[in-house]
C-alpha cells in the first residue's frame, strides 16, 4: 500500500508536468479476496474519497478488541431519514459475503453519481454497510489451510468445554435457543451461553436496536446456497406481512436470473432451508424492521465456501440486482409520492415557464 | 382491464382478500399500493365504467400512482412455489396461485424447492456420481421439477423425483426420473436409489479417460496434491481431475451417509496421494472434508480407492476421522 501511495503521487507528479488528466493507476480490486487490514483501509479510503457521502462510524468490539465499523452512506439533508442496513462476514468462511458489500459500496458510489434514482434513494435514506461483521473469525480463516473453513467468532467456550466460538447467527434475541441450534460448545451452531451474550452481536442490537424505526430493510448476507431467506426460523411463527416478503423476494430473484441466469430460492428457512432460531435477520424484523432478508449467495456445493474468485464478479452483479430490486421497493413504498410530485412540479414549472415567455437561463 | 395481484396462501386453502364494497364489485383488502394478499388475475365480465371510477377513487385515497400491477404477479405461473388453479367467484374468472400442500412430514406431493426434496435430489446427485462419475464426467444438481414422498412399512420413507442433473464439466443438462427409500432412522443402511435419465452417457469420455490413466500409469514419481479447491477457489489444471476423483470417491461416502436430516457436499480435497498399483487401475489414499449444511458441521473421511476407465471408481475403505477440537483453539493472537 505504501508502494501504491508513492506510485500515485508518482503519477500525479508526472501528470501535472505534462499536463495530462490526473488519474489513479491502482484501483482497488473488488474481484479478489482481501484479508482484513486491507479491507479496512480500503474503508478508510472510501470515506475519504468520497466525504460527502461517506462517513465510517464505529459501532462495537469484537471478543479480541477489535474495533466493528460500518460505511455510512447517504446525502447529508440535515434531517432524520429512514435507513438500509447490510452486513457481511457474520460467518467467517463465507468469503463471498464480504466481497459482496464492498462491491456494493463501490457500485452505489458509482450509481450516485449518474443515476437520478440513486440520488433520490440516497437522499432519502442512509445506507449503513458493514463488510465484516466477525473480523475475528474472518481473520482466523486467513491463518492457513486448516482454518479456512472456520464459522463462529472467536469466543473461548464456557467452562469445561475445550472449544471455541459462538454461531453468531444463533445469538441474537429472536426466539433464542428454541430450534436449530445446538447447546454442545463445540457444534458448529453452539448459541452461545444466552441470547446476545457476544459483543458482535451485542454491537449490532444496540446500534439498529437503538433506532429500529429508521430503517427500512435489514439485509444480511451469507454464503452458500442461493437462495434469498424471509422471516421467521421457527416454523411456528409467521411474518406479519409474508406475503409482501414473499413477493419482494421472488422479484428479487427475478432481478437476480436476469443478470446471469441463476437460480435463487426464496422461502422461509422451515421452508426451503431448515429451521432455525437466533438469527439476525428475524430480530430485525422483530423489531419491526419490515423487509429482513437473509441472502445465500452463490454456489449450490461445487465449490461451496471456497467460491473462485472468478466467480466474485458475476456474484456480486447478481445479488446487487437483487439487493437493489428490494431496497428501491422499500424505498419507493415508503416514498412514492415524491417521484410524482417532483415531476408534476416540473412539469407545473415548464408550463408557468412557457406561458410567461420566460426563460430558464 | 385485468388485475394482477400477488398473493401466497397457506397450507391448505388459499383465501382471496376480498370485501364488496357499493356494490358485486370485489376488491382487495388492504389496497395499498403494494399490498396485496393474493395472486389473482381477475377478468371482469364484462368492462364497466364504475370499475375505472373506483379505481381513481382509491388512487386518490391512497395517494400512489403505482395501484395496479405488482411485478411478479405479471406470469402467474413462473412463480416456483405455487401452483396455478382456476375457479370462479362471484362471476369472475379467477386464477388463483396456491403453495403446493405440504404438510409437517412431507408426505405426499412436495413442493420441489423446499427441503424435502431438495434434500432427496441431493441423495439422487451422490448415487449418480458413485455410479457413473469419472474425471470427466460429473454430477449436480440442476432443479426439482416435482416429488412425492411417502411412508413404506417397515422399511422407511420412499421418494419419487423428477429432476434436472447438470453434467458439469461438459455443461448439459438433463431430466431424470429417480425413487429412493430412506432407510429408517437408526439402521445402518443406504438409502437405496434408482434413477432413469434421458440420455445420460451420451457424451463419450473414453478418449479423455484412458489417455489421462495411462499418464497416472505412467507417472515416474507418484502424484499428490493439496488444497482442492485452495483458500481462494484454486486449483492448478493439472490438479482439477483429481479433485474429480475426490468428489466420486466422496460421492460413496455422502450417500451412504445422507438421511433426511442432512445435505452434503464436498467442501475440500485436503491432500490426495497416488499410491503404487498394478496396471489394472491406479490407487489413491485421500483426505477429504465434507460439509454437511443442516448441522453446518465439516466432518473429515480418509478414503482409500481406486479408478480405471472400465471400472470407474471403487472405493475400498472409508474411514471418519474424529473431529479435532483442540484443532480449533485459537493461537496466540495480538
Amino acid at each position: 500500500t505504501q508502494k501504491k501511495t508513492i506510485t500515485n503521487i508518482l503519477i500525479l507528479t508526472v501528470s501535472t508536468q505534462t499536463e495530462a488528466t490526473i488519474f489513479l493507476i491502482a484501483e482497488y480490486d473488488y474481484f479478489k479476496y482481501h484479508p482484513m487490514p486491507e479491507i479496512s483501509q480500503w474503508m478508510d479510503q472510501v470515506a475519504t474519497d468520497h466525504p460527502d457521502v461517506v462517513t465510517v462510524m464505529k459501532y462495537g468490539q469484537t471478543y479480541e478488541k477489535r474495533t466493528i465499523r460500518l460505511l455510512k452512506i447517504g446525502l447529508d439533508t440535515g434531517e432524520k431519514k429512514k435507513a438500509i442496513w447490510m452486513d457481511c462476514g457474520i460467518h467467517a468462511r463465507e468469503w463471498i459475503a464480504p466481497a459482496f458489500c464492498q462491491y456494493f459500496v463501490s457500485q452505489i458510489l458509482k450509481a450516485h453519481k449518474t443515476d437520478l434514482k440513486m440520488q433520490e434513494m440516497l437522499k432519502n435514506m442512509d445506507f449503513y454497510v458493514t463488510p465484516v461483521l466477525n473480523m475475528d473469525g474472518y481473520m482466523y480463516t486467513w491463518e492457513n489451510n486448516g482454518t479456512r473453513l472456520w464459522r463462529k467468532n472467536m469466543s473461548p467456550g464456557p467452562f469445561g468445554c475445550n472449544c471455541t466460538g459462538v454461531d453468531l447467527n444463533r445469538n441474537f434475541d429472536a426466539n433464542w435457543g428454541t430450534i436449530g441450534v445446538s447447546s454442545n460448545c463445540c457444534s458448529e451452531i453452539y448459541y452461545g451461553s444466552r441470547p446476545v451474550s457476544e459483543p458482535e452481536a451485542q454491537a449490532v442490537t444496540y446500534f439498529v436496536g437503538t433506532r429500529p424505526e429508521e430503517f427500512l430493510c435489514f439485509l444480511t448476507i451469507h454464503s452458500y446456497g442461493q437462495l434469498l431467506l424471509v422471516p421467521y426460523g421457527h416454523p411456528n411463527f409467521t411474518a406479519y406481512n409474508y406475503e409482501e416478503l414473499m413477493e419482494v423476494g421472488l422479484g428479487a430473484a427475478d432481478a437476480i436470473r436476469k443478470v446471469h441466469g441463476m437460480n435463487y430460492t426464496v422461502g422461509s428457512s422451515p421452508d426451503v432451508l431448515y429451521p432455525n432460531s437466533g438469527s439476525s435477520r428475524d430480530w430485525a424484523h422483530m423489531q419491526k424492521i419490515p423487509f429482513s432478508f437473509t441472502f445465500e449467495l452463490r454456489d449450490k456445493g461445487a465449490f461451496g465456501f471456497e467460491l473462485p474468485e472468478d466467480q466474485i464478479r458475476p456474484t456480486c452483479e447478481e445479488a446487487y440486482s437483487g439487493a437493489l430490486h428490494i431496497i428501491t421497493y422499500a424505498h419507493d413504498k415508503t416514498f412514492s409520492g415524491a417521484v410524482a410530485t417532483a415531476a408534476a412540479t416540473l412539469s407545473i414549472t415548464l408550463l408557468a415557464v412557457g406561458v410567461t415567455g420566460n426563460s430558464l437561463l | 382491464m385485468i388485475w394482477t395481484v400477488s398473493t401466497f396462501c397457506s397450507h391448505l386453502f388459499c383465501y382471496i382478500n376480498a370485501t364488496l364494497t357499493g356494490g358485486a364489485f370485489p376488491f382487495l383488502r388492504s389496497f395499498t399500493p403494494v399490498v396485496f394478499s393474493s395472486i389473482v388475475v381477475l377478468q371482469p365480465p364484462a368492462m364497466s365504467p364504475s370499475i375505472i371510477i373506483v379505481l381513481a377513487v382509491l388512487t386518490g385515497v391512497t395517494g400512489s400512482p403505482s395501484v395496479a400491477t405488482s411485478p411478479a404477479a405479471v406470469d402467474a405461473t413462473a412463480h416456483p412455489n405455487s401452483v396455478v388453479e382456476e375457479t370462479e367467484i362471484f362471476g369472475w374468472q379467477v386464477s388463483v396461485e396456491k403453495e403446493a400442500e405440504e404438510d409437517a412430514m412431507a408426505t405426499g406431493e412436495l413442493n420441489p424447492n423446499h427441503y424435502p426434496a431438495q434434500r432427496a435430489a441431493k441423495v439422487v446427485q451422490h448415487y449418480l456420481n458413485v455410479q457413473y462419475g469419472s474425471p470427466f464426467r460429473l454430477f449436480g444438481l440442476h432443479k426439482v421439477h416435482s416429488g412425492n414422498a411417502e411412508d413404506v412399512a417397515d422399511s422407511g420413507r420412499k421418494y419419487q423425483l423428477e429432476i434436472s442433473v447438470q453434467e458439469i464439466i461438459n455443461n448439459t443438462t438433463e431430466k431424470c426420473s429417480a425413487e429412493l427409500l430412506f432407510g429408517r432412522a437408526g439402521e445402518q443402511r443406504s438409502s437405496q436409489v434408482q434413477v432413469s435419465c434421458e440420455e445420460l452417457l451420451k457424451t463419450s469420455t473414453d478418449a479423455q479417460e484412458d489417455a489421462l490413466f495411462r499418464k497416472y500409469q505412467m507417472n515416474q514419481s507418484l502424484l499428490s496434491a493439496e488444497n482442492l479447491p485452495d483458500s481462494y477457489g484454486h486449483m492448478e489444471p493439472d490438479h482439477q481431475p483429481l479433485w474429480h476423483l475426490g468428489i466420486v470417491a466422496s460421492s460413496s461416502v455422502m450417500l451412504k451417509e445422507s438421511t433426511e436430516n442432512t445435505l452434503y457436499n464436498m467442501a475440500q480435497v485436503a491432500n490426495i496421494i497416488q499410491l503404487a498399483s498394478d496396471n489394472k487401475q491406479v490407487k489413491f489414499d485421500c483426505h477429504v472434508l465434507l460439509h454437511e449444511m443442516v448441522s453446518q458441521e465439516i466432518i473429515h473421511w480418509k478414503l482409500l480407492f481406486t479408478w480405471s476407465p472400465p471400472d470407474g471408481v471403487k472405493v475400498l475403505q472409508m474411514e471418519k476421522l474424529p473431529h479435532c477440537h483442540d484443532c480449533k483453539v485459537p493461537p496466540n493472537t495480538n
